[in-house]
């Protein structure tokens, strides 16, 4: 584990020298500057493929419960795909099959694609969670609904959603942080994110002091997601219903 | 279009490249499973014994393992354990990581489980006389264990996955299996997709039987 030297974080990753200033010396690349870069990638792929996990879960979310069976069916079986299949392997179909596949995807920047990869996967989790949410309500909202006039997707628009969608923001937190979490699987197709960057820096130093400050960011990263939530949360609550004060 | 072609996959390919590793996967489960479950349950009896030395370190442990990445955790144990026991390898390696890490997300089903029992049994077994430690073995884990059986199997089914996050320390299980393959034969694609299909077949399969099992303890208690 050898001695803990914390000027290794101002000094360069390729000369080894310790530059003039820690962050952002023009010239040089320390290991501070690396890690900042890589927390950026993290955070990155882990907030867009939150907002492609939230628009495609919620989508086959409500799909799974409108009446037309065939539809209902067909959101279905996008859970079921994207829930057995790891995370890992998901990563792979996108990054090596489907470019090659089809050429016409073949200009596509690899991040776009680690995005689509965790975002799909964990809009299948949301899915759950928004059919769960839209479940609970009372069938009276929906035949109330459908006795004003309403059409089907009026009732979901201004009766069940708005319900279903704060019914479902707790488990929708304890998603948003596994979506941190699972965005480090991306050190496998060569995005440098925070859990590439400690890969390959413990390669040049002593790991501990490498991965001691990986690991807080990433604690630290799920935990003001959470935080972010929760205040949604209080934002959004319905006055007099669901633990509001 | 390129153009696809599975007929490499032979079923001696199979048998020399990816059953090594599949046999290796289902070795981490099993193991990861059994150690993870006796593990989290002595965690999760930790947690619920009113004792703050015991609850303590437990909930840390928990808690801190949980909002860790997997992935990060492995590279932790594999940099750490040659450290604590000598050199392991990457497969032992991965069988101590898992039944650690494994154990924390068990231990909190086990908590829920054990919470689920009403406290009118533990009050019955207490009436008879009985000990914590008769009172816990004979009354309330049998319950706990059956109510939370569906459970506990859906997270086999989640770790089950997660085991191709041996990814990071290269040891060879299912995944690596047919990677090792398609470089061989030079069709990295057709490995990929028959890996993703074989994945999903064995998830598929053991959710379904998750579902009729939950049906099935539901009408009974």
């Amino acid at each position: 584990m050898a001695s803990w030297d914390w000027q290794l974080y101002c000094t360069d990753m390729v000369t080894e020298e310790v530059a003039p200033k820690c962050f952002g010396a023009p010239g040089y690349e320390t290991y501070l500057d690396a890690m900042v870069h890589a927390w950026g990638w993290t955070m990155t792929v882990s907030v867009l493929g939150l907002l492609v996990a939230l628009v495609a879960g919620s989508l086959i979310g409500v799909l799974r419960t409108v009446p037309n069976k065939r539809v209902a069916m067909l959101g279905e079986a996008w859970t079921e795909f994207f829930r057995n299949i790891p995370l890992i392997v998901q990563l792979f179909l996108w990054y090596h099959v489907i470019p090659r596949l089809f050429p016409v995807l073949g200009g596509v920047p690899p991040a776009v694609l680690v995005v689509i990869a965790i975002g799909l996967f964990t809009s299948a989790r949301i899915a759950e969670q928004v059919k769960a949410g839209i479940l609970t309500l009372p069938k009276g909202q929906r035949y109330a609904g459908q006795a004003l006039g309403l059409t089907l997707p009026q009732t979901y628009r201004h009766v069940l959603l708005p319900m279903a969608f704060r019914i479902v923001i707790p488990p929708l937190t304890s998603e948003s942080m596994n979506i941190v979490k699972n965005s480090a699987v991306a050190f496998a197709v060569s995005i440098p994110d925070l859990a590439q960057f400690a890969q390959q820096a413990s390669e040049q130093s002593s790991f501990v002091q490498i991965f001691l400050p990986v690991t807080l960011l990433y604690f630290v990263s799920a935990y003001a997601i959470t935080r972010v939530a929760k205040l949604i949360e209080i934002w959004v609550r319905v006055p007099g219903i669901l633990g509001a004060k | 279009m390129m153009q696809l072609d599975f007929s490499f996959l032979t079923w001696d390919v199979l048998s020399a490249f990816v059953a090594k590793g599949l046999w290796f996967s289902i070795q981490l489960t099993f193991s990861a499973m059994l150690g993870g479950i006796v593990l989290g349950t002595v965690l999760a009896l930790m947690r619920l014994s009113g004792k703050w030395w015991l609850e303590k370190p437990a909930a840390i442990y928990v808690d801190t393992l949980r909002s860790i990445p997997l992935v990060m955790v492995i590279l932790w144990f594999f940099l750490l354990i040659p450290y604590v026991m000598g050199p392991l390898g990457a497969e032992k390696t991965a069988l101590i990581t898992f039944t650690l890490f494994e154990a924390t997300y068990y231990s909190e089903i086990m908590r829920a489980g054990i919470q689920s029992v009403s406290k009118g049994q533990v009050f019955a077994g207490q009436a008879l006389g009985m000990s914590y430690r008769q009172t816990m073995g004979l009354v309330v884990l049998p319950q706990a264990f059956r109510n939370m059986l569906p459970v506990l199997l859906t997270q086999t089914i989640v770790l089950f996955q997660d085991t191709s996050l041996v990814y990071a320390i290269g040891a060879y299980d299912l995944l690596k299996g047919f990677e090792v393959a398609g470089k061989n034969f030079n069709r990295p694609m057709e490995t990929y997709l028959v890996a993703a299909a074989v994945y999903f077949v064995i998830c598929f399969s053991l959710s379904m039987l998750v579902r009729r099992l939950q049906k099935k303890i539901a009408i009974i208690r």
